[in-house]
């Protein structure tokens, strides 16, 4: 009798850990290497996908140069002088980017390029410390990519037109 | 005469007695029977005090509104975070607290005030405006901190309020019982972070702008005469929503979450930020921080 009492709590007690447990790993922020749900990633009216024209007939042009003919709307002003398209873009498969190890990386997970550089704030965000949450503090929430709010070329936060402020108090005439 | 006016002192008669004994249970009686506050109502009166205000913004306003009874959640502690080196001054969260909490739009209530401040100055309140209007924001040489109830846990507020309409939540929420409060505005006065906002007038909602998912110590309509201010968005957070300002904010500026949680984001801000605290001095202990994210 006094064993299957035991039993009983041991049973119930093991449940109510494994309930916790389960609890948990639902409110754990996203941990490296596992994929974080975004929306998709906010393209240029009908740029993507980009192999409609960087396609066999047009063999990729490894040189670094100035972009005359095509795409001359991007100013690259995220450390010009270091780097250029093809070394986020890939060459051989332009649907896609690339990590400086040469790792294809879709663009819906273009965060982790980002990454590279910016480790900080790739911590920050997956924490859900950088960049803006919606939904649940306690659940599901939504996460936005790096590129929804900072251009890939132009990564500088814009300035932006504030709303009108409140109305000064009124002295009585 | 000395002597003649000892024997006129007020000894009690029977009448007398019976009628002051009288008048002391029928007080007694009425107010255990009368309104109550509700901070200690019991669930079933709340219900229907609850049916009656949503027949009354229904008739009030033509739409079917909810005012939801939920309590706090048992181990949640609330807290806030705001991230002044994101924060870029556009106001999109004043509009959407307005919004979500049915703020008088005249004469205007905004329990968010955004505050223009100079960088060479630092946080002085003496040198802060809320009245900028420049056509891009971030202005140069400014930073912006916005400030609302700031949900202290040794709040001047409540204490000073002689009819104990305004209290701290187990979860941490300071809020207000608008049928209880007589309009003193010691609150007001109290509060050092002016974060508490009075009406003047009868606050004026336009019908169709009505939030009409209510909470009963939150954004429910507010009569004339009564002190109201920032509930955390009391109806979304119980729920397990983000407050509409953290929703809002384009620059992800503003964090929220339960302190007792070791994996939430605030969490993760107060053991990884710098973080400081508006009026620090003062000891009204905030749950409400300021970081910064760089």
């Amino acid at each position: 009798m006094r064993s299957a009492v035991v039993a009983f709590v041991l049973a119930f007690l093991l449940a109510l850990t494994l309930a916790g447990v389960h609890a948990f790993a639902q409110q754990t922020p996203a941990t490296p290497g596992t994929r974080v749900e975004v929306p998709p990633p906010p393209f240029s009216d009908g740029i993507f996908p980009c192999s409609t024209c960087h396609n066999k007939t047009m063999p990729p042009n490894r040189t670094r140069r100035v972009l005359t003919d095509f795409h001359t709307d991007i100013d690259l002003r995220h450390d010009t002088e270091h780097r250029w398209c093809l070394d986020c873009h890939d060459a051989d498969n332009r649907d896609q980017l690339h990590l400086a190890s040469g790792e294809a990386v879709k663009f819906e997970e273009s965060y982790k390029l980002c990454g590279q550089c910016h480790g900080e704030k790739y911590r920050d965000w997956r924490a859900g410390v950088h960049g803006r949450r919606v939904g649940q503090w306690n659940g599901q929430k939504q996460y936005l990519l790096c590129v929804h709010c900072h251009s890939p070329h132009q990564p500088h936060f814009k300035p932006m037109a504030p709303l009108a402020g409140p109305r000064p108090p009124q002295r009585p005439k | 005469m000395a002597r003649r006016a000892d024997s006129e002192s007020p000894d009690l008669t029977r009448r007398q007695f019976a009628s002051v004994a009288a008048a002391a249970a029928a007080g007694f009686l009425l107010t255990a029977c009368g309104p109550r506050r509700l901070r200690e109502i019991p669930k079933d009166k709340l219900r229907k005090a609850i049916a009656d205000w949503e027949r009354e913004y229904h008739d009030q306003y033509g739409k079917t509104v909810h005012v939801s009874d939920t309590g706090p959640m048992p181990g949640v502690l609330f807290a806030y975070a705001l991230d002044l080196s994101r924060c870029n001054g556009n106001r999109r969260c004043v509009e959407a607290c307005v919004h979500e909490n049915n703020q008088s739009r005249e004469p205007q209530i905004q329990w968010i005030r955004v505050l223009s401040m100079n960088k060479d100055k630092g946080i002085d309140f003496a040198d802060a405006t809320p009245y900028y209007s420049p056509a891009e924001v971030p202005e140069p040489g400014r930073f912006y901190v916005p400030t609302a109830c700031q949900h202290c846990r040794n709040p001047p507020c409540t204490k000073v309020c002689p009819t104990g309409a305004t209290w701290s939540e187990p979860d941490g929420i300071v809020v207000i019982d608008y049928d209880w409060c007589i309009g003193c505005r010691c609150c007001m006065a109290a509060c050092p972070y002016g974060a508490r906002h009075f009406n003047w007038q009868v606050p004026h909602v336009p019908a169709e702008d009505i939030n009409p998912d209510m909470h009963y110590l939150g954004n429910r309509p507010r009569p004339r005469g009564v002190v109201e201010k920032c509930t955390w968005c009391i109806q979304r957070t119980r729920a397990g929503r983000y407050p509409a300002c953290v929703e809002a904010c384009p620059t992800g500026a503003r964090k929220f979450g339960n302190m007792l949680d070791p994996d939430s984001e605030i969490r993760y801000i107060l053991e990884n930020k710098r973080v400081l605290l508006l009026k620090e001095e003062l000891k009204t202990m905030p749950k409400f921080f300021y970081f910064y994210g760089t």
